[in-house]
């Protein structure tokens, strides 16, 4: 045939209207543009004036139009009708389900308020779920925090203010050298991406520390392999080098942290003046005078009647040759020499790479500086470093080795997010006197000082079924929600009646022995009664807890409901500018549901739950957007800062009847920009607290210390050592002591000492793929397609020793139980650790999806495996199998062993199959709307 | 059989950097949403919920191991969708005159209303670029977007192809090969970008760029050593350091300035 061209179209319309909102694919709430036609969602893209990705979006959130029309929505409210985990249900209205909602709910506030357990998994609207608890009373509330990465906001909170991804972000348009932690892949997932496109693009250097070599890692310019649970003792080698070779920030140090304030010889707690403001001694006069006193010089190097300071402290411990390469790179798997090599690059980066920017600025002792001192040395962590027992202190050790090198909050290094930098001290404490009828005495969660802020009734039990802020994990910050059916099903610390869940697959992937779970869930009492008597549950989706609730709450889709990325909650700022946004329904719910946080707004107007209800018994918000828009959490402060009063205010203002429209308007969100002069330094600089206090953010202005040393860490060992009225009990004193150091420590993760590491040799992970998240992506056709079933991955030793071949199957076994799954091989992985994909492995009857769905054939979780007790000691207690400080759950510590087995039909443990309340997809899709 | 033009007035393709691509697959579902919804048939997903879920793609992201002669094994992900051939042996090989490669830009096409459906092009592409929709019985492939980078409709920043407005890491660039000044030719020569199988003679107009080398740190050691010659040997002379380092910073006055 000779060359002929058909005449084309190049130019034919996109789509009738674009509505701007804001992605619910992951947590990273990126801006995107819904192309609508006809009425239905064409096509999603990312926002190009979205200050989260500028344009850009991932795999899922293009993936979007696929959620919101998959088939396993759920319809209109369910209740159970067979036995609990059958999946019967009956299909009820609104009115009856509210109503059946409220005969248990407002029983158990005149009752007994704790006798209602509400956890709220992977909720965007965390400060209205928390005011919905605290108004009505209970203390057990949290969300998901505490089995995803407690660690590294409490580590980070109580060491320097703020952690990563929703506190702060690498500078990336300075750093030199970024150096990566553990599987990221997960959180702040665009930002990340363009971060190091950009690194990329100018050749900076990449290290990725992290025992899998797959996602940012296989990008990584040097790749360290460590072994699983070992990052602290990397770190704390790094640390040990440093100081060695003086390759420290010495000025930084002195002015910034608390490595000059004077310890206490006696107490080792700080020296302080009348007012308990920590003393330092001033290198320019010799006084010893509180931190903040204008125009003095801090000493790192001084005495006081035999109290030295705390940096003193600090290098004799890292000093000692225990933290020495060479000490630590057999149990780190990384030779002496690499280590060596890094942190020497490290130096080089920081202090030889240094530069100035031309910007003055005045700190909080009065002192103007004429530039900014640039260290290009960024890092960040996750869930990799998180999730382990040790995970507290190697995410302290981690903030120390940056605020070392001085590069927190420089040009280059590390930077805060609004309403970041904020400190432990700024926070609530956590709360949870309960009374019938009566709210909460102030906000569950919060940052512990001391024993005399643990959530304690007076008999010294635990206040919360969770047991968070007892002396078992002090400061657990986000709560525990991995340990509530747990607790719940023991009686222990107490019953409850009960169990009211949002967005959270407990009896699958978002519980460790998930098996055990579906069991506690069904048990019943000596009468046949369940042992949890109710149970609530809140989805969109049919996931596998649907089968587990008495009453489904159905909620819409992401692009049909209202929610605010709010300021009081996890806001989407960037490190120069406070930002907040809302989803708003670019389209109407075609199913009889409503947005979760709707209904829990006409659960508390039918229980007339103060907070919720006007003077004259009237309710004060008809729904969740009347709530956004009109809510005020301090006098001209609600949920949302732009366009406040008449529209033109930020932060601060009057409600403005019209604020949602003009957050549509302004394309879904809201950014108000840091001035130049106050976008570093800023936990000390005088122009940036005057900005957050103008914004809202505080009500005067909070400079503070870096605190290498926690001094609310010392209290806790005090306490432990028999110091004080309130005391823990004796089975605990010597854990406190040992793991509540106030400088950063390692010690193995506690799985090496409650199996025998040679009867258990490998170390065993998840990770999430960029292109899924938790288990929402099973149920969406063209992201299951990317990942449909997850393969064990065998390092190279592994998979030559026992004679691994393509296709093969392997029996996995931990102390806790065992799975039988498909083996793939992976070079670039640790010599001693497996890895699988996170939460692909799906129940037959869930999600819509068909019974022999590779998901569910092929697809397996590790979460068998894991207990959310450690293994029984003998001495009769419940010991869980969490961070001893946060209770963040210990997923990561996992060890097993690894037979090869003959290739079965598919994984074990199957379970039988959930009767589908949303009946099955389609066989084909042909998605085109419009014209 | 069909001809290919002699030549194009211009060379539209991409420069894929494997060197940043993390393997996040955004580019392969933002590609299935926009051409589901565009350009001719929408990509098919058969048995999309069910056993054997088998979709059309226009463009996939293959990860492939590298083990080094030394080192530890290397990880590269691979994108990979038609590279718009200037030789397209898809075209040739095309009995209806379907498949054509456009004068104006160099973009193969396939006029799906010509499309007989009979997978020959498939056998012919050597690099497994276009996939025959099970719905609609024709052959898709890679438009680079033809829909897009010409629309009056779009702004004219989006006049890129979906993939490469969407890439998160910036891994995906679209110009023209054949202005050396462009943005595409200056990357392919800075970093080396190298055709995909050259020695099959078809002359792709998109390009990759190299994983850069990788695990050279402690090779460098010798050079970073002296960075950590430790100020002492013991605590005692670290925190006599500690106080002439302390004195000579410029913020700290010496304490015999000071007393």
């Amino acid at each position: 045939m000779p060359h002929t061209q058909p005449s084309l179209d190049l130019s034919p319309p996109v789509s009738d209207e674009i509505r701007k909102t804001t992605c619910y694919m992951c947590a990273c709430r990126c801006g995107i543009n819904v192309h609508i036609k006809d009425g239905k969602v064409a096509y999603i893209e990312g926002n190009r004036d979205h200050p989260v990705n500028k344009g850009v979006l991932c795999a899922k959130g293009s993936a979007g139009i696929m959620q919101h029309n998959a088939p396993s929505r759920l319809r209109r409210p369910l209740r159970r009708v067979g036995p609990r985990g059958s999946g019967e249900f009956q299909e009820i209205s609104w009115d009856d389900a509210l109503s059946i909602a409220c005969g248990w709910l407002e029983n158990i506030r005149h009752d007994a308020p704790e006798k209602l357990a509400f956890f709220t998994g992977r909720d965007q609207s965390q400060s209205f779920t928390s005011f919905w608890a605290q108004n009505y009373g209970t203390p057990n509330y949290a969300a998901h925090g505490g089995f995803c990465s407690v660690n590294m906001a409490a580590g980070g909170i109580y060491t320097m203010g703020g952690a990563f991804w929703e506190f702060g972000q690498p500078d990336w348009d300075h750093t030199r050298l970024f150096m990566l932690f553990g599987v990221a892949e997960d959180h702040d997932s665009n930002p990340i991406k363009m971060g190091l496109g950009k690194l990329k693009a100018r050749g900076a250097r990449v290290i990725g520390v992290n025992p899998i070599r797959s996602g940012y890692n296989a990008v990584a310019d040097e790749w360290v392999g460590i072994t699983p649970g070992t990052d602290g003792l990397f770190v704390l080698a790094l640390i040990h080098c440093l100081i060695k070779a003086g390759k420290i920030d010495l000025d930084y140090l002195s002015r910034y942290t608390n490595a000059p304030v004077l310890l206490d010889q006696e107490t080792g707690l700080f020296l302080r003046d009348d007012d308990g403001k920590p003393l330092v001694r001033d290198r320019r006069g010799g006084a010893v005078c509180a931190f903040d006193t204008p125009g003095i010089y801090p000493d790192l190097n001084a005495s006081h009647d035999g109290h030295r300071t705390v940096f003193q402290h600090m290098a004799e411990r890292y000093l000692s040759p225990e933290h020495a390469p060479e000490a630590v790179a057999a149990q780190c798997g990384i030779p002496a020499e690499r280590i060596r090599a890094i942190a020497a690059e490290l130096a080089r980066v920081a202090f030889d790479e240094a530069f100035e920017i031309a910007c003055e600025w005045t700190d909080f002792r009065g002192e103007t500086h004429s530039s900014m001192t640039g260290r290009p040395v960024s890092m960040h962590a996750m869930r990799g470093v998180s999730a382990h027992s040790n995970g507290f202190q190697t995410c302290r050790a981690l903030h120390v080795l940056q605020i070392l090198l001085g590069t927190v909050e420089v040009p280059g290094g590390f930077r805060f997010k609004p309403p970041y930098p904020k400190p432990a001290e700024a926070h609530p404490t956590p709360h949870c006197w309960a009374r019938p009828d009566a709210p909460l005495d102030g906000p569950h969660l919060g940052f512990v000082r001391g024993p005399e802020d643990l959530a304690l009734k007076p008999d010294g039990s635990p206040a919360r079924i969770d047991k968070a802020f007892t002396w078992e994990n002090p400061m657990s910050a986000h709560g525990l929600m991995h340990m509530v059916i747990s607790n719940a099903h023991a009686g222990d610390p107490y019953r409850i009646d009960t169990l009211f869940l949002y967005m959270a697959n407990m009896s699958w992937n978002s519980s460790m022995n998930s098996g055990g779970v579906m069991e506690m869930l069904t048990d019943t009492d000596e009468n046949g009664d369940y042992v949890i008597p109710h149970i609530i549950y809140s989805d969109a989706y049919s996931s596998e807890m649907v089968a587990y609730a008495d009453l489904i709450l159905p909620d819409t889709t992401y692009l049909e409901r209202h929610d605010c990325i709010s300021l009081l909650d996890r806001p989407i700022c960037e490190a120069d500018a406070a930002a907040d946004a809302i989803r708003w329904p670019v389209v109407q719910p075609d199913r009889d549901v409503r947005g979760f946080q709707t209904a829990l707004i006409q659960l508390a107007n039918r229980m007339k739950l103060p907070g919720f209800t006007n003077d004259d018994r009237s309710p004060k918000w008809k729904d969740y957007a009347d709530y956004i828009v009109s809510h005020e959490r301090r006098p001209g402060i609600g949920p949302l800062a732009g366009f406040r009063g008449d529209g033109s205010q930020s932060g601060r203002g009057e409600v403005n009847p019209e604020q949602l429209d003009r957050y549509i308007e302004n394309g879904g969100f809201f950014v108000n920009h840091i001035p130049e002069g106050a976008q570093y330094y800023k936990p000390w600089n005088t122009a940036y607290q005057e900005w957050a206090v103008g914004m809202g953010l505080f009500d005067s202005p909070q400079p503070y210390l870096f605190q290498l040393y926690v001094e609310p860490m010392r209290k806790f060992q005090r306490a432990a050592e028999g110091d004080g009225e309130r005391q823990p009990p004796d089975h605990l004193r010597q854990r406190i002591i040992q793991t509540m150091d106030p400088f950063p420590i390692w010690y193995p993760p506690f799985e090496d000492a409650n199996v025998d590491p040679d009867d258990f040799p490998v170390h065993a992970l998840t990770q999430r793929p960029m292109a899924m998240y938790h288990s929402w992506g099973s149920q969406n056709a063209w992201l299951r397609q990317l990942h449909g079933h997850n393969p064990l991955y065998l390092p190279t030793r592994l998979w030559r020793q026992h004679g691994f071949r393509d296709g093969d199957w392997a029996r996995v076994t931990s102390a806790h139980g065992s799975i039988v799954v498909p083996v793939a091989h992976h070079g670039g992985l640790n010599e001693n650790t497996i890895w699988t994909w996170n939460a692909i492995g799906k129940r037959k009857g869930a999600w819509a999806l068909s019974e022999d769905a590779p998901e569910a054939t092929r697809g397996f979780l590790l979460n068998h495996l894991i207990h959310e007790l450690q293994p029984p000691k003998g001495d009769g207690l419940r010991w869980s199998n969490s961070d001893p400080i946060t209770g963040q759950a210990a997923w990561f510590d996992l060890r097993v062993k690894i037979e090869k087995v003959a290739a079965p039909d598919e994984c074990a443990p199957a379970f039988p199959p959930l009767r589908s309340p949303v009946g099955q997809g389609p066989a084909e899709l042909t998605w085109k709307v419009g014209k | 059989m069909t001809t290919l033009p002699t030549s194009t007035d211009r060379k539209l393709g991409l420069v894929i950097d494997l060197d940043t691509c993390v393997g996040c697959h955004a580019c392969v579902i933002s590609c299935k949403g926009w051409n589901t919804e565009n350009y001719g048939a929408p990509l098919a997903d058969e048995d999309p919920y069910g056993a054997d879920p088998a979709g059309t793609f226009l463009n996939r992201v293959h990860s492939y191991e590298v083990q080094p002669e030394t080192g530890a094994t290397q990880l590269i992900h691979f994108p990979k969708s038609c590279l718009h051939c200037t030789d397209a042996p898809c075209v040739t090989v095309c009995p209806t005159g379907a498949s054509y490669k456009r004068v104006e830009d160099g973009i193969v096409l396939v006029n799906e209303s010509d499309c007989i459906g009979c997978g020959l092009c498939a056998w012919a592409c050597p690099y497994g670029a276009r996939e025959l929709d099970a719905a609609e019985g024709v052959m898709k492939k890679c438009t680079l977007c033809v829909d897009r980078i010409y629309n009056a409709h779009l702004p004219e920043e989006d006049r890129v192809p979906a993939c490469v407005r969407t890439c998160p890491a910036g891994a995906r660039h679209f110009g023209d090969f054949a202005d050396p000044e462009s943005h595409v030719s200056r990357l392919t020569a800075e970093r080396g970008g190298i055709d995909l199988m050259p020695e099959q003679e078809t002359r792709p107009v998109n390009k990759y760029l190299p994983p850069r080398p990788k695990d050279r740190l402690q090779e460098q050691v010798d050079i970073l050593a002296p960075l950590l010659a430790p100020v002492s040997e013991d605590s005692a002379g670290f925190f006599g350091w500690l106080d002439k380092a302390l004195d000579r910073l410029p913020g700290a006055p010496s304490k015999d300035e000071t007393r």
